[in-house]
């Protein structure tokens, strides 16, 4: 039972990430229709701002901060000056320039920080607390709460801003939003804003346990696209419980099954779950109309 | 006998019926036309006939053989074939391209011999592409065989898919809207090869909004309102049939019909 | 057939065969001809991927995986199981094959999205059985391969590996336009602008997805046999999923539906890391620049979109 929550522990503190790169593939796919190949690269900043900010001596919380805005910076040129340009070309032509564009930034990042892995101090210093014979660190508990924190966060800022309610719109009828005067270039722009926000916050929260380096970005964004995948597509609720099921997977997997065959397992789970539900978990089946 | 025949037909979307106890028979030679006002169902029958959905109720039979659950491509080598509303156009290859499929039934589909490109395989191929030519030519396409699909007009396309559907050589042919966005010129020549097709021993049957088409060619006219069948018959007798002039013509269209 | 589509058809092959054989007259070292050879080598793993992504429209991110079943059967087959070289080619072929009409049922069933990650996973688990079954293939270090030897001639260096590979991409480029041009490729490409018009007319749209996946799977696996004989040694590199992502963006960086875009996006991503080692660090930051400014001008990729602005310019 012990090893059972340990692994549970583990699953959901690494899936939370998963979940949040899912969720930012999500927020951009919905108002834009783009897959965003790039999303993981945002994780990498939040992570290697931080380290060498605060490396810089700025304050733990500031460096945060600025890692935060970098991505968010990041994440706006990326649509200023590579999507929104490419407006009107095919899914998959966009997709390529999302995977240049993650090409682009990771070798922007093994030059301006390097090449070589870095840690963050605990956010929460401290001995790890005992939970029916687990032990689950604080930094742990940090990176759900802070998930689950943005979730939050996310859906109050959905739910209850006309900025959110004005994504929604455009997410669910792009050309109808445009017609009740919503600035649906605007809206896309601020959708790859709050999703690189997200990703940045992922990259923070999890630095501490799992290090960083230029090159992190590649496997999360595997991960998150995969994890939302199975979520179903566009579905935020199916991005979450994607990254965590992902994350679960990965980690019962690997304590029961095979560390070697940990990412294995989780695809098989996938693919197991595709046959059977074609739009994932929570996707809805379209009537196909001609 | 009857070459398609729908027994009580039901289907729902999400709770919402859409059609219910729908039931038509069409035999060879006939012109069939299904009319009825927008979200009647037509096209809905149209999917169904053709195997794209599944009804929840009844069935569809061609030549007497249930065909409800067949997938969409056993129904075209039981001699069903259609055009779609909403164009279905293989828009990136040529008009001739786009009616050789229609022939894909016809032709040896060996992968090997078409990899090594076999002399068979040129041969069918020539042939292939003379039969498109001769369908593009009876629709009033000749000359527009090299021309990419998405670069050509709208009732240009509307006769290519008229074309690909007869290459299959079906039994019945299922023509949804063949006739909408065309002018009148346009709209008597489609008229003309429709009636052209049925005196081929086609069965073909027939959305449509034109009433003035509709009428002028329909052996029989089948009524639809909301899901449910409304009056079936003649032109002259869905003309005077009083449920029909009220629900979907509406009164002063119906008089206008009745005087026409 | 028209004398404009037996140009089209011929021009490719024949301009192809020129090519392959007027090169070494300019190559100046064995340092070009290794990378012309790898450029031959790529080109027919993306020709196959094309036919299935380009032709019949499905996406597949694991192409990768089949590329590096056909490299370790050349790997595997001769060291742990006697099999000759020149017979553990087409045998890895046929596996690849055989993998993909079993993987490819319940797969192509997946549309878009889903069947890009369905495809990525399934290469990912390829992938990974490669690094884990060490006893077999070396595991994370990898393997030898030892040479291919043909009637006591051992097919070895850049030169030889030129020949082999450009003959090969020749043929396959044959291949590829004769299947385009016959009721299967008329078949894939109705599928890929509309699936219902396809089965409407008969085309057995399940059947021709997966013949295009196989067959797709098949030239992979080939090209990764060549690698692997060529450089006389396979790792998991060789399968990982970046190689997937590496094909993919060819095929559209050269352009989907184009047996030319095929070779133009393979010699794109193969020539330009060499050109761009003089930019030292900025190598990816120049490589990813290009990539993006490729695809916001040349949308339909690099061979369509110059194509019709030729034609176009042409009374």
């Amino acid at each position: 039972m012990a090893q059972f929550l340990q692994y549970a522990f583990s699953g959901l503190t690494v899936g939370a990430v998963y979940a949040l790169v899912a969720l930012g593939f999500t927020l951009i796919y919905n108002a834009s229709g783009v897959i965003n190949f790039a999303q993981g690269e945002f994780v990498m900043l939040g992570g290697m701002v931080t380290v060498f900010a605060a490396a810089a001596g700025v304050p733990l919380p500031l460096a945060a901060l600025l890692a935060i805005a970098v991505a968010v910076l990041v994440g706006i040129a990326l649509h200023l000056f590579a999507i929104e340009p490419a407006k009107g070309a095919s899914a998959v032509t966009l997709i390529i320039i999302t995977i240049g564009a993650s090409i682009l930034l990771r070798g922007l990042a093994s030059i301006v920080f390097d090449k070589r892995f870095h840690a963050l101090p605990a956010f929460i210093p401290g001995e790890a607390w005992r939970v029916g014979g687990a032990s689950i660190l604080p930094q742990s508990a940090l990176v759900l709460g802070g998930a689950a924190a943005v979730v939050v966060l996310l859906w109050v800022f959905m739910s209850r801003t006309l900025v959110g309610k004005a994504m929604i719109a455009t997410a669910a009828n792009r050309m109808a939003a445009r017609l009740v005067g919503i600035n649906t270039v605007w809206i896309i722009c601020a959708s790859f804003a709050v999703s690189a926000a997200i990703g940045a916050i992922g990259g923070i929260l999890v630095t501490p346990i799992t290090l960083t380096n230029y090159d992190v970005g590649t496997l999360l964004a595997l991960k998150g696209f995969s994890a939302a995948m199975l979520g179903g597509m566009g579905n935020p609720l199916g991005a979450i419980v994607g990254g965590l099921v992902v994350g679960l997977l990965e980690a019962f997997g690997a304590g029961y099954i095979s560390s070697a065959y940990k990412d294995a397992i989780a695809f098989l789970v996938i693919l197991l779950v595709l046959f059977v539900m074609p739009n994932g978990l929570f996707g809805r089946a379209g009537v196909e109309r001609v | 006998m009857s070459l398609l025949s729908v027994r009580d037909i039901g289907i729902e979307f999400g709770g919402v019926t859409a059609l219910s106890g729908v039931s038509l028979d069409v035999g060879p030679a006939e012109i069939f036309a299904i009319i009825g006002p927008n979200g009647a169902g037509k096209t809905t029958l149209f999917n169904i006939i053709s195997g794209l959905y599944v009804p929840k109720k009844g069935r569809v039979e061609l030549r007497g053989e249930d065909v409800t659950r067949y997938p969409v491509h056993r129904l075209s080598e039981l001699g069903l074939s259609r055009t779609f509303q909403n164009l279905q156009i293989f828009f990136r290859m040529t008009a001739a391209e786009n009616v050789m499929v229609g022939r894909h039934l016809h032709e040896k589909r060996g992968v090997l011999p078409h990899l090594f490109a076999l002399p068979s395989t040129k041969k069918q191929n020539a042939e292939t592409r003379a039969k498109a030519e001769e369908l593009l030519a009876f629709v009033g396409l000749k000359g527009i065989s090299e021309q990419t699909a998405g670069n050509l007009p709208y009732g240009a396309l509307k006769r290519l898919e008229i074309a690909r559907a007869l290459a299959s050589e079906p039994e019945v042919l299922l023509l949804d809207e063949p006739a909408a966005g065309c002018n009148a010129v346009e709209t008597a020549e489609i008229d003309e090869i429709i009636q052209k097709i049925a005196a081929r021993g086609v069965a073909v049957v027939l959305v449509e909004h034109d009433m003035r088409l509709v009428m002028k060619i329909s052996h029989r006219i089948h009524v639809l309102e909301s899901g449910r069948t409304l009056a079936e018959g003649s032109a002259q007798e869905v003309r005077r049939n009083p449920k029909v002039i009220a629900a979907y013509l509406g009164k002063h269209a119906g008089e206008e019909a009745a005087h026409a | 057939m028209t004398m404009q589509a037996l140009l089209r058809r011929h021009g490719v092959v024949l301009g192809l065969a020129v090519l392959v054989l007027v090169l070494p007259l300019v190559l100046p070292s064995n340092f070009y001809f290794r990378i012309a050879t790898l450029t031959f080598i790529f080109a027919l793993a993306v020709l196959g991927l094309n036919l299935v992504m380009g032709y019949a429209g499905q996406v597949s991110l694991g192409h990768g995986g089949f590329f590096g079943i056909g490299a370790y059967a050349v790997a595997v087959g001769p060291t742990h199981f006697g099999i000759p070289v020149w017979a553990a080619l087409p045998l890895g072929a046929l596996l690849a094959g055989l993998l993909a009409f079993l993987i490819g049922r319940p797969i192509l069933k997946l549309k878009g999205h889903y069947l890009a990650v369905a495809t990525l996973g399934m290469g990912i688990l390829i992938a990974m059985v490669f690094t884990n079954e060490a006893q077999f293939t070396g595991g994370p270090d990898g393997m030898s391969v030892p040479r291919l030897v043909l009637f006591g001639w051992s097919a070895r260096g850049p030169v030889t590996w030129y020949w082999i590979s450009g003959v090969s991409l020749v043929g396959a480029a044959w291949l590829a336009m004769n299947l385009i041009d016959s009721p299967t490729g008329r078949a894939f490409r109705a599928i890929h602008d509309s699936e219902p018009a396809s089965g409407v007319l008969g085309v057995n749209v399940a059947r021709y997805k997966l013949i295009a996946f196989v067959l797709s799977a098949v030239f992979a696996a080939v090209a990764g046999a060549y690698l692997a004989l060529y450089d006389g040694g396979v790792t998991p590199r060789t399968a990982e999923f970046l190689r997937s992502i590496e094909f993919v963006t060819m095929a559209v960086l050269g352009g989907l539906g184009s047996v030319i875009g095929s070779v133009v996006g393979a010699a794109f991503l193969t020539i330009l890391p060499q050109v761009l080692t003089v930019f030292h660090d900025y190598e990816h930051v120049v490589l990813g620049l290009l990539i993006i400014l490729f695809m916001m001008f040349l949308r339909d990729g690099i061979v369509p979109t110059l194509a019709r602005l030729i034609f176009r310019r042409r009374p």
